[in-house]
């Protein structure tokens, strides 16, 4: 079976992994761990520039910007006004006008403010920005993402780094019936069969940062991570059996 | 002159344009984006950008991130 490319607003992937660059130990293992996930996006944040850091120091300079596309988040933004003003610093950077935004509404669960997290949507929308908007499972609020335009609506699976996996498939599955954009599981995966749950709800794809770059090994999870997203995908497409009370023997029953 | 860079004061001399200040602190313009008094300075203008007395500039990039 052939898979569609996967398109989010004029861009287009065949990847359907999408891997964040912090908390690696260093930018080499790092950019060993993007390679093996095989992702095509990838995320980095916006923060103040190091005053004194040497070229060589920089995430850019282990980053080929042929090969991936650049998705800059606005974490650590607990307002619209800041997440809107990070966006355009990012858009300024001259590479693309992706945004993956969160508005934030408290430090300890980093769940999303929904409403700031609408407000920006629709500021950034009416700007021009590509939106892929961070939020939780709901699924009312995920539904009013989608209708003040965001390109994708990325549901957390459970809270940011806590790699508890999905912790409501019920709501993913009804954020997948009643939108039509892209929905992306974003967030909370801890392992690989994480990753294949998501993609054999039916999400177009999965975010994932500290179950890689928090795993002993990185690079060997991050290509866990690739064969999870392509084998969920693949079991999406094909259309599992459905799951029922009694036995259905897989061999003939005849007599001899 | 003083401006504020990333919230610290530095000195600098007058007639200083954003493009010098920036080589003066060893940042590679190509890696960053620059806010000067609240307001964003598109990188083609960073050359001809004089800066003033008391300016207020924020110097962003990209660091890692999920």
């Amino acid at each position: 079976m052939t898979d569609t490319v996967l398109k989010l607003g004029k861009y287009e992937f065949k990847s359907r992994l999408f891997v964040g660059t912090g908390k690696y130990q260093t930018l080499e293992l790092m950019k060993e761990a993007l390679e093996a996930s095989g992702a095509e996006v990838i995320t980095v944040a916006v923060r103040r520039a190091n005053i004194g850091c040497k070229p060589g120091e920089s995430l850019l300079d282990y980053i080929d910007k042929d090969k991936y596309t650049i998705l800059p988040n606005t974490a650590g933004c607990y307002s619209a006004d800041e997440a809107v003003r990070t966006a355009f610093l990012a858009r300024e950077m001259g590479i693309s006008d992706l945004i993956k935004l969160e508005v934030l509404g408290d430090k300890n669960t980093l769940l999303p403010d929904p409403v700031g997290t609408l407000e920006a949507t629709e500021t950034l929308v009416k700007e021009g920005f590509t939106v892929l908007v961070y939020t939780s499972d709901d699924p009312i609020i995920a539904k009013r993402l989608e209708d003040a335009g965001a390109t994708s609506v990325m549901p957390a699976g459970a809270p940011i780094g806590s790699g508890q996996g999905i912790l409501n498939p019920n709501n993913i599955r009804i954020i997948l019936e009643t939108l039509s954009v892209p929905v992306i599981v974003d967030a909370g995966v801890g392992t690989a069969s994480d990753v294949t749950a998501a993609m054999e709800l039916g999400c177009v794809g999965v975010l994932l940062n500290t179950g890689i770059a928090g795993a002993k090994d990185p690079v060997q999870m991050a290509r866990a991570m690739k064969l999870a997203c392509e084998s969920g995908r693949l079991a999406y497409l094909s259309g599992r059996i459905p799951k029922k009370l009694y036995a259905n023997a897989s061999s003939p029953l005849k007599d001899f | 002159m003083q401006i504020t860079v990333n919230g610290n004061n530095r000195e600098f001399s007058t007639e200083t344009s954003l493009s010098e200040l920036l080589k003066s602190i060893d940042i590679d313009e190509r890696y960053v984006a620059v806010e000067l008094n609240r307001k964003i300075v598109p990188r083609s203008q960073f050359s001809e950008k004089l800066l003033m007395e008391n300016d207020i500039l924020e110097i962003v990039t990209f660091v890692g991130g999920g």
